[in-house]
């Protein structure tokens, strides 16, 4: 037999889990299953699969075979019981939320996340009635001091945007766990090439797939994979607990136990709110994630050069890259973050708002737009684009300065990406010298 | 309500016996479901909602014989319930176990005297007692895995819902 028991590496899950080559026609890619719906063998079958007594395809909204390869081998590299995808990263963590939240719980979140997602929970706690309490993520203390009875979700990032907060998952985690709450991590930026939030305790990850698991800038889509070990049924959760009208009564997490969350995320969430990932979208996801480990090594590197290069321009005020030694993240990093601190970092210049404004439009190969974790090198002014629904305080909270330059460091030659950045880093402090003149003239 | 109810798939300790892994090697269980075709359910439910009945449904769809034993039951699934392993009148290949791990030793040593191959306990029902002596016994012993998602996990279509099965197969 060919049964024998292996535990096969990362790099090898990142090309074969989920995926046995299709027994119909042998194909030895993933095919893509371009289909709203799926034929019955009889009504028997079909009353099964909607009675979730079988696993079984019924409707390209709730599942689809090319979506389930890239939703299992996400959950196989992250380590959890399972994975359910989404068309958006936003629609991933509003469906997570969802899953497990009622009117009136309270969730404590990380001030650090990125804007997009800051956004989302401001605008839907004010419309689902929960309450929200943003706390500085490197402080374990402030976590543990913004709970209250009704705190049902505790979410922040590996990496924070564009801070480069490093979270201490362990601690955060046990803060949460204290008070029988879920810790979800935001894994975008680390991918789980760099860093596995659930072997850190974390209860929930969820992925932007549109960033570095795509890695081509191609697709939109997201992510969530839950670790099969939160106790759903410890009183707090009757919204996952308690028997579903939709199903007969049937109590999911009693029902289906270490798969209880994932089913209900599926087959009531994705159900209800209809953000399904397009099977060609998953299939571009999945050729993402056969190269992640090779991508993820060359953006890490490519990352720490750039940031030693703008760390001895004297046009750099500072560089906030959590991977290099100096960081006051170090630590962290170490025990997270080992083969690298990402590729997303943000720097300060002299010269303010001018001067940054005037180094990305005279930068040539940085493509200037409002994405991360290309394999194209990316470049954006934070507080006027990403993070502009922010109010100053919220920007302040979050660490971001007016000058701040943020960074997606992509996979061209390191030399041709810090020759742009030199000619760019010429323009500000050309920009900013004339600033200055021009300041001082007006004094005068 | 339901939480004042005992709940079989509650997250278990599974820190009560050190050497569970034993109990859940892939191999053991593939042959058992690739070789096994009777199945007798202790505890099996004619509650559709419960995870007894789930389990029964599924393996009988999937071209097992199952056998309810319970006797607060007369008839699951289409087949006459049965008070105990010992009053089957035909041979049992699996004993499966849906009953809290205090009440399994007696089980287990039942499953021996009828000659059933394959001790098997349900996810979250763990002990190290009635593995002792389904093994003297010369059993098969799997623990804290759920028959009907090894199945699936095996044999089946798990993969189709994005649950992170830990097969990886290269062939077709």
């Amino acid at each position: 037999m060919t049964d024998d028991p292996r535990a096969f590496g990362f790099d090898t899950r990142a090309i074969h889990a989920g995926q046995r080559p299709d027994p119909y026609t042998g194909a030895r890619a993933v095919p893509i299953f371009q289909t709203t719906s799926y034929v019955f063998e009889d009504s028997e079958s079909a009353a099964a699969y909607f009675n979730l007594q079988e696993y079984g395809n019924t409707y390209s909204r709730i599942m689809n075979p090319t979506v389930a390869t890239f939703e299992e081998r996400v959950a196989s590299l992250e380590g959890g019981a399972g994975a359910v995808a989404f068309a958006s990263g936003l629609a991933a963590q509003a469906a997570a939320m969802f899953t497990m939240l009622q009117p009136g719980d309270h969730i404590v979140a990380s001030g650090a996340l990125y804007g997009g997602s800051v956004t989302q929970l401001k605008h839907l706690s004010r419309k689902l009635g929960l309450a929200l309490t943003f706390v500085d993520p490197d402080q374990i203390d402030a976590w543990r001091q913004a709970l209250r009875p009704e705190t049902k979700l505790l979410f922040g990032e590996t990496i924070g945007n564009p801070g480069g907060n490093v979270l201490d998952i362990r601690a955060v985690a046990d803060v949460a766990h204290e008070v029988g709450a879920p810790l979800m991590i935001d894994n975008t930026f680390a991918t789980p090439f760099l860093c596995r939030p659930l072997e850190f305790g974390a209860d929930i990850v969820v992925h932007s797939a549109t960033k570095f698991i795509g890695g081509h800038g191609t697709s939109i889509g997201g992510v969530v994979v839950e670790s099969g070990t939160f106790d759903w049924s410890n009183g707090r959760y009757p919204v996952v607990a308690d028997p579903s009208p939709a199903y007969h009564g049937l109590a999911f997490h009693d029902t289906f136990g270490i798969y209880g969350y994932l089913m209900k995320l599926r087959s009531e969430s994705l159900r209800d709110l209809g953000a399904a990932m397009s099977p060609f979208n998953a299939f571009l996801f999945l050729l993402g994630l056969e190269t992640l480990p090779l991508r993820m090594e060359r953006h890490v590197a490519n990352a720490l050069g750039v940031a030693r290069f703008l760390q001895q321009h004297p046009a750099v005020e500072r560089v906030r890259y959590a991977g290099l030694p100096e960081s006051p993240y170090r630590p962290l990093v170490e025990k997270y973050l080992p083969r690298g601190a990402g590729a997303v970092f943000a720097f300060d210049l002299r010269g303010g708002r001018a001067a940054g404004q005037r180094m990305i439009e005279s930068l040539r190969l940085w493509s200037h737009l409002a994405n991360v974790g290309d394999a194209k090198s990316l470049v954006i002014h934070p507080a006027s684009t990403t993070h502009r629904q922010l109010s100053d305080d919220e920007l302040a909270a979050a660490g971001i300065a007016a000058g701040m330059i943020r960074l997606s460091v992509g996979l061209e030659n390191l030399e041709d990406l810090t020759w742009d950045l030199e000619r760019g880093l010429a323009a500000a402090e050309a920009a900013s010298r004339s600033n200055h003149v021009g300041t001082e003239v007006t004094a005068s | 309500m339901t939480l004042q109810q005992p709940l079989v798939c509650a997250i278990p300790d599974r820190n009560a016996l050190a050497d569970i892994n034993r109990y859940q090697d892939p191999t053991v269980i593939r042959e058992v479901l690739h070789t096994s075709r009777t199945i007798a359910i202790v505890g099996l439910s004619s509650n559709p909602l419960r995870p007894s009945h789930f389990v029964g449904f599924y393996m009988q769809r999937h071209g097992y014989r199952v056998v309810p034993v319970n006797p607060n039951e007369t008839e699951v699934l289409g087949e006459k319930a049965f008070a105990s392993l010992t009053d089957i009148p035909f041979p049992v290949d699996v004993v499966d176990v849906f009953r809290a791990s205090q009440f399994v030793p007696p089980i287990a040593e039942e499953a021996v005297k009828i000659g059933a191959k394959t001790l098997w306990m349900q996810f979250g029902v763990i002990s190290g007692e009635a593995a002792r002596i389904a093994e003297q016994g010369g059993l098969h012993v799997v623990m804290d895995r759920c028959m009907k998602v090894e199945h699936a996990r095996h044999m089946g279509r798990m993969h189709w819902l994005g649950f992170n099965t830990g097969v990886v197969n290269a062939t077709r």
